[in-house]
């Protein structure tokens, strides 16, 4: 049996204004080298000078994952030529990352595991190439894109601690759930500002030494990264169990084809010359910034969940829904405490907002049920002006229209009918044009009834309350016994 | 004397009481490029139409009654490896022969809102290595002195428009002597100030652990004149220092009587001329005759100091230098196949001999192994000469030693052995090393007349003590007042508006 041995390294856009070295805007979208300045350029003469907002991301983010934050921070030069990399260096953190040996928990079938993280470091990302006609050897033109030249980029590498497919998928989910809840990055990898590689050897399990190491690229997705990983367990768990050789090497995940395809053979380690970059000035991190950092960081997803399960004594699995992002657990957290009973809040939510949310595909910054609207249709509920089911009808009511829900009971008349004089009138009618069913249930076929039921809620168009309607029911077809 | 000789101090009040128009103080000085310029090739460009378009502009300002500003007129020369914003600068390579750069640096922003007037850019050792000027791509600038002379470097452009009167002064950079080595060269007087005391913005990285921009002029005066203007705080500098702007000129009084001056021991050995000993010896006891009191200190690690430079400063480029690639601009190879080749041809072709020797030794040393080996073992020699001096400036005011071991050499005496040439910044490379300012300034001449310079070196950010004591020693010599013979060239300026005589 053979157990497979993963590390991921992250890469992170920074959501800051500027870049990490210069003031150029660090949006996404905008027209190729319109975010450009002569210091992302890199042209002659040009300086670095850094962007604090995205140190401070930096620690921000160091502190979430539990890391040491260094006392003496500075950047080094890591040198290589690349047509996208304007000064062919990429300042980056080498030798005194902003945090290391820091870890994250993720829960994988009700058990916790923790996942060492080895560091977390700041660094410029570098252009984009558009290669016309071919790679970069082949192709007949290149084309360069600086704009994303000198974003922020920030690094989290793990350990190699993962030991499955479904570990990375939760590990990759926990992370970038937390740098979301941080507010440090948008996290999109379609626009690429989260961007992963993956590290995968196996070993026999038990074993505590490590087999080849094979790195897949080209993961644009969490599902990606599982399904590139549960490809290569087996094929590295097959090869080695045939006791052929795995080639170090970087794999290329076909999405299409649901392989992975060897690229280049990893040679000898690429030398990048790195030394510590002259032009800025190490950083003594401060105790006392540690700390106002420290004081400013939100509740983590994983506190988050752990409070729901314990304060509004939700199961395991609604508080891992709820918490997937901040403003979700806000929403139902003010829902909750207006209401008071957490579970129903819960199942509204997870049941019926989540449904529409993903048929409309609108997110939950933009559902225009306020948490108090929602409360006060479970009021209704409770008091028996609307039944449950026609609470759903006012629900989508409110979720596509904005409105409360008072007002959307009143003008489409759908205030339940709970009185027992007219409800007696409509039962009675029913009865009346149904007698073969009556026979049916007289003869003890008692789970006729529901279709009786059934008819006076088509004659009420659902408003009757379907208890009372029961019990009349009941009661009639006794009384003419 | 003509408008053209004259210092930026004397210049100056002339100019405020409109007795001269900053036009006339400009043209005198660009008469003299155009008389004297085509022997001593000072300036790869000169900027005739910029510089009289800015002096009109100033004598408008002055016309309608505005406050003169500190430099209001004066002529200066800047090196070209500083950026000026639509004005070619080429650090004298083949690779930026056509860069226009598209800002200015800190400095030329400071410069040109002081009110100085740019005149020219001027020639270096292609890209601010070499101590001679002679690695320029585009001509060796020649000692006024002496015109079978080198006039030093890398700021040997500079050096020589200053005491050729081609400037009334100029910018320079020194990352191991390429102020003060030209400064002594030429005998003028050059600054490398504090690092970080001025800006680099702009300045087309060398090793930029110990790049500075500073003063060279034609007296310590002006230095202090035109280093008020250009020590100044800068943002886009992260090694900029925060305190606050000093006046300088308020420190120029005569008086050295508590000054203790050291004389490294380590520095009066091997390599250094009998002229140069001489003349320094002579300066010593000048200074002592003036009240200082002279002791000798020892500066241990001296020795190993240029070996620590070079590898430093190797590894530094070779990596500023990355960027000079041809694809966003500069010197682009034709008909290459790919971008790498593309990259790899227009470096080998850009670039001289002494720019690619030291990219090779940088890149070696930066390479996995040799790191742990050179790199680090330099870092630690830097840290031990930092504290050689840091022991030293608790019992001296100030350091004294010749600024370089010889005159002016020959042009292609020292151009094929780098070693040899590489000596040249022996006194020069250790305050760099430590971030120290030093100045140079002219403390005598040799038996063929060529200008030997004084090196004084404080501790960091004391460069009042330093102009004090440089101040003292000038007041009471006249090596400052003694100007190479060009009258060969300067026919007919009589009758030539703007340089008439004063």
């Amino acid at each position: 049996m053979f157990e497979p041995v993963i590390g991921i390294e992250v890469h992170a856009q920074l959501k800051t204004e500027s870049k990490l070295f210069c003031s150029c805007s660090a949006r996404f979208g905008a027209s190729p080298n319109s975010n450009t300045c002569p210091v992302c350029l890199g042209l002659p003469g040009t300086l670095p000078v850094l962007n604090k907002k995205a140190f401070e991301y930096g620690i921000r983010t160091a502190l979430a994952f539990n890391c040491k934050v260094a006392e003496i921070s500075g950047f080094d030069r890591k040198n290589y030529f690349y047509p996208d990399l304007p000064k062919n260096y990429q300042i980056t953190q080498q030798a005194s990352p902003v945090g290391v040996n820091g870890y994250l928990d993720v829960v994988i079938d009700d058990e916790t595991r923790r996942i060492r993280i080895k560091r977390v470091h700041l660094e410029e990302d570098a252009g984009k190439s558009i290669h016309e006609g071919g790679d970069i050897t082949g192709a007949v033109f290149s084309l360069e894109d600086y704009n994303r030249a000198g974003v922020p980029l920030l690094e989290i590498v793990s350990e190699p601690d993962i030991r499955s497919p479904k570990e990375a998928y939760e590990y990759l989910s926990m992370l970038r759930r937390t740098l979301l809840y941080l507010g440090v990055s948008d996290c999109k990898m379609e626009e690429g500002s989260l961007r992963c590689d993956v590290n995968i050897s196996v070993r026999p399990k038990g074993s505590d030494s490590f087999g080849t190491l094979v790195e897949l690229k080209n993961l644009n997705s969490f599902r990606a990264v599982e399904r590139s990983l549960e490809y290569e367990v087996k094929r590295q768990s097959e090869l080695a169990s045939e006791n052929k050789e795995i080639i170090r090497e970087t794999r290329h995940w076909d999405e299409e084809g649901q392989t992975t395809v060897g690229m280049r053979r990893k040679g000898l380690a690429e030398d990048y010359r790195f030394f510590p970059d002259p032009d800025l000035p190490r950083l003594i991190i401060g105790e006392s910034w540690i700390e106002k950092v420290r004081s400013d960081l939100p509740e983590l997803p994983g506190e988050r969940k752990a409070r729901f399960i314990r304060d509004y004594e939700l199961p395991e699995y609604d508080a891992s829904l709820l918490t997937d992002t901040q403003q979700l657990a806000d929403y139902f957290e003010e829902a909750a405490k207006e209401y008071g009973h957490a579970k129903t809040v819960s199942n509204w939510i997870m049941g019926e907002l989540l449904r529409l949310m993903n048929v409309t595909g609108i997110g939950i910054e933009s559902v225009k049920i306020r948490p108090c609207d929602l409360v006060a249709m479970l009021k209704m509920i409770d008091k028996g002006t609307i039944s449950g089911k026609i609470a759903k009808t006012v629900f989508e009511e409110m979720f596509t229209q904005g409105k409360s829900p008072g007002d959307i009971v009143k003008e489409k008349g759908l205030v339940q009918i709970a009185d027992e004089d007219e409800l007696t009138k409509i039962v009675d009618l029913v009865i009346q044009d149904n007698q073969k069913v009556v026979e049916q249930v007289k003869a003890g076929k008692d789970r006729a009834i529901g279709f009786l039921v059934g008819q006076v809620m088509k004659e009420t168009k659902g408003r009757a309350n379907p208890q009372m309607v029961n019990e009349l029911l009941r009661q009639r077809l006794a009384g003419e016994n | 004397m003509k408008l053209s000789e004259l210092g930026a101090f004397e210049l100056l009040p002339m100019i405020k009481r409109k007795e001269v128009s900053v036009e006339e103080a400009t043209v005198g000085i660009l008469n003299k490029i155009k008389a004297v310029d085509r022997d001593i090739q000072a300036y790869i460009t000169v900027t005739n139409e910029h510089a009289l378009q800015r002096a009109k502009e100033a004598d408008l300002r002055l016309n309608e009654g505005k406050p003169p500003r500190p430099l209001e007129g004066l002529s200066v020369a800047i090196k070209d490896n500083i950026c000026t914003k639509g004005i070619k600068t080429t650090g004298a390579s083949v690779y930026l022969e056509d860069f226009v750069p598209p800002y200015d640096a800190t400095v030329v922003r400071l410069l040109e809102d002081a009110g100085a007037i740019i005149v020219g850019k001027t020639n270096l050792d292609e890209l601010a290595m070499g101590s001679s000027t002679e690695s320029s791509a585009m001509f060796p600038t020649k000692n006024p002195w002496d015109l079978q002379r080198v006039p030093g470097g890398s700021s040997g452009g500079s050096a020589a428009a200053v005491i050729a009167d081609e400037a009334v002064f100029a910018l320079g950079s020194d990352t191991g002597g390429s102020i003060r080595q030209p400064a002594a060269f030429c005998g003028i007087v050059g600054l490398k100030p504090t690092y970080g005391l001025v800006s680099r913005y702009g300045l087309i990285g060398y090793a930029s652990s110990m790049d500075q921009i500073g003063p060279m002029t034609k007296n310590v005066r002006d230095c202090a004149m035109l280093l008020n203007v250009i020590a100044r705080h800068d943002p886009k500098d992260a090694q900029s220092y925060t305190g606050e702007p000093v006046d300088y000129t308020q420190f120029l009084i005569p008086d050295i009587n508590e000054v203790i001056v050291g004389v490294p021991k380590e520095f009066l050995n091997k390599g250094l001329s009998k002229s140069v000993k001489d003349a320094f010896m002579k300066a010593l006891n000048k200074l002592e005759g003036l009240g200082a009191k002279v002791v000798e200190v020892s500066l241990p690690h001296s020795d190993h100091a240029l070996a620590a430079y070079y590898v430093i400063s190797s590894a530094e480029a070779s990596s500023n230098l990355a960027r000079l690639d041809g694809i966003r601009y500069g010197y682009r190879a034709a008909g290459c196949e790919d971008s790498a080749s593309m990259t790899a041809i227009s470096r080998g072709k850009g670039f001289g001999s002494e720019v690619k020797r030291r990219i090779v030794l940088g890149t070696h040393i930066l390479s996995k192994g040799n790191f742990e080996k050179y790199f680090n073992d330099a870092l630690k020699i830097r840290s031990l000469i930092f504290r050689d001096f840091e022991k030293i400036f608790k019992e001296c005011t100030c350091l004294v030693c010749p600024s370089s071991p010889t005159v002016a050499f020959r042009i292609g005496e020292k151009i094929r052995d780098p070693l040899e040439m590489y000596l040249s910044d022996v006194y020069t490379v250790p305050p760099n090393l430590a971030g120290l300012p030093g100045i140079s300034i002219p403390c005598g001449f040799d038996e063929e007349g060529m200008p030997i310079g004084l090196q004084i070196i404080t501790k960091q950010f004391d460069e009042a003590t330093l102009l004090q004591v440089a101040y003292t020693f000038e007041q009471a010599t006249d090596f400052h007042k003694k100007k190479p013979q060009l009258q060969k060239y300067d026919c007919g300026s009589e009758s030539t508006r703007g340089d008439r005589n004063v």
